[in-house]
């Protein structure tokens, strides 16, 4: 199988991508790590007629911490995330979730960025991404911006972002206090797209209590969702069972899942439920002990 | 478009257009037909190659991306007339059936021990997680691993001497 033919622009820098998303217009389709858009091309879901392949832009790939900010290039490939130890501390989101995207070979090349702008509803990172209140900065012809992740997915495969906009990073904001975190995520085979998939991050205040509570959900709706029920009852309060039991209670409320070859929508919110609570009796058992050492 | 890339240390000059896939592009220009392709979705591993020492699914990969870089197919295991100690282990274990996985696995697995030289059979079996046998039921292929992993360490025992005339597999 091949791709309709297209023509195959490889610009250097952010810039000149940004010139040729402006220049083509809707033609144009932005090449990341491929995993996604090319196999689409090749059953020709896809076509289209110019292919820009950002791969050669070496200012999208790696990490640094700003202003209180974790910023991950758009380029930066699963793997590294995977494998990068300095973040595994402070974001250890991000390897719980890398691990669980599709195969090493394909976390070899797929993107961060790519997995967002593709906006599979089953993205792995775009439930955890949802989990820390990231921003997605997208570069236009006019300038950068900032898209908060909640305004991010449109719909099943549609973003904020504009024709002529390159998603170029995604921020995190920096856990204030003892955080932990969590990536469940159950599949009918290795490697494949969930059933059912819940990240959640949680950070304690001086008190103990929650002051930071990120619950997203993918493959259980049009787009990777917030379970802000859940998050509304454990914010202010301590992790008890009881709290984990009623804030797991309420993650299925937010979620859409349809009835499917992968199971049915009764049974995905039932797993969603009971990944909640593991998640968060995991989180409690991790963080115990730790308030005040800061 | 034109393309210079380098497989298995040499160096070849294309004129491919831009749709070819690295794997069509290895077996059909190259004629270097040890790289399978299986499900041709990205999902099997048969077509597993390393680019620039990582291994990937080269149906999913295009030919010009490769421009500039280094790929290594299952063809370039095997140095002066001599197997690898993975392609050995994987003869000796009897780790294939009908062989059409084998070549995705080798450089699978050849990646994993450049990453991880003593990995664990759990490490094993994740690291392959990207690769379809619908064959061997993976045992075997687990223990070749493992036992490619020792000799290429120096750790096993008599097999050392018979295979460390072949002993290039680390460089």
């Amino acid at each position: 199988m091949f791709p309709n033919a297209f023509k195959y622009e490889a610009p250097a820098s952010v810039d000149e991508a940004v010139r040729l998303l402006a220049e083509y217009g809707y033609d144009g389709k932005v090449l990341a790590g491929g995993q996604s858009l090319l196999p689409m091309m090749k059953l020709r879901v896809a076509a289209p007629a110019v292919l820009i392949d950002i791969n050669g832009i070496d200012a999208l790939q790696g990490w640094r911490e700003v202003d209180g900010k974790l910023r991950v290039g758009a380029m930066t490939r699963h793997a590294e995330l995977e494998h990068a130890k300095e973040l595994r501390d402070t974001y250890p989101l991000f390897f719980q979730t890398a691990r669980w995207i599709a195969d090493p070979l394909i976390r070899n090349r797929g993107t961060i960025g790519g997995s967002l702008a593709h906006a599979d509803p089953g993205s792995d990172w775009g439930a955890a991404m949802i989990a820390l209140r990231a921003e997605v900065e997208a570069r236009g012809p006019q300038g950068s911006r900032l898209i908060p992740i909640d305004e991010f997915f449109v719909d099943t495969f549609a973003t904020a972002l504009n024709e002529d906009e390159l998603a170029v990073a995604v921020h995190v904001p920096t856990p204030k206090g003892p955080a932990a975190s969590r990536y469940m995520k159950l599949e009918r085979r290795a490697g494949d797209f969930a059933i059912a998939a819940l990240a959640v991050h949680v950070a304690l205040g001086t008190d103990g209590r929650v002051s930071e509570a990120g619950i997203g959900i993918c493959a259980c709706g049009p787009i990777p969702l917030r379970a802000a029920k859940a998050e509304a009852a454990l914010i202010g309060r301590p992790l008890t069972e009881e709290v984990i039991v009623e804030a797991s209670r309420l993650v299925p409320e937010d979620a859409e899942p349809a009835d499917d070859l992968r199971g049915s929508a009764e049974y995905k919110r039932d797993v969603l439920r009971v990944f909640a609570a593991r998640a968060l009796r995991d989180i409690a058992k991790e963080l115990q002990g730790k308030v005040g050492i800061q | 478009m034109k393309i210079r890339v380098k497989v298995n240390g040499t160096l070849y000059e294309a004129d491919v257009e831009p749709r070819t896939l690295l794997a069509y592009f290895l077996r059909e220009e190259l004629k270097l037909t040890g790289t399978h392709i299986g499900c041709d979705t990205t999902t099997c591993g048969a077509c597993t190659v390393l680019l620039d020492g990582k291994a990937v699914k080269s149906c999913t990969v295009l030919a010009v991306q490769a421009n500039g870089r280094e790929v290594m197919t299952v063809e370039g295991l095997e140095k002066d007339g001599q197997l690898n100690p993975l392609q050995v282990a994987f003869w000796e274990e009897h780790a294939l059936h009908c062989g059409y996985c084998t070549p995705g696995m080798l450089m699978a697995s050849y990646a994993l021990l450049q990453e991880n030289p003593m990995p664990t059979e759990e490490e094993i079996r994740f690291g392959l997680s990207g690769n379809v046998c619908r064959c061997t039921g993976y045992m075997n292929i687990v223990k070749a691993v493992q036992s490619a992993a020792r000799r290429l360490s120096g750790a096993s025992g008599e097999a050392v001497g018979e295979v460390a005339t072949s002993g290039t597999a680390a460089d």
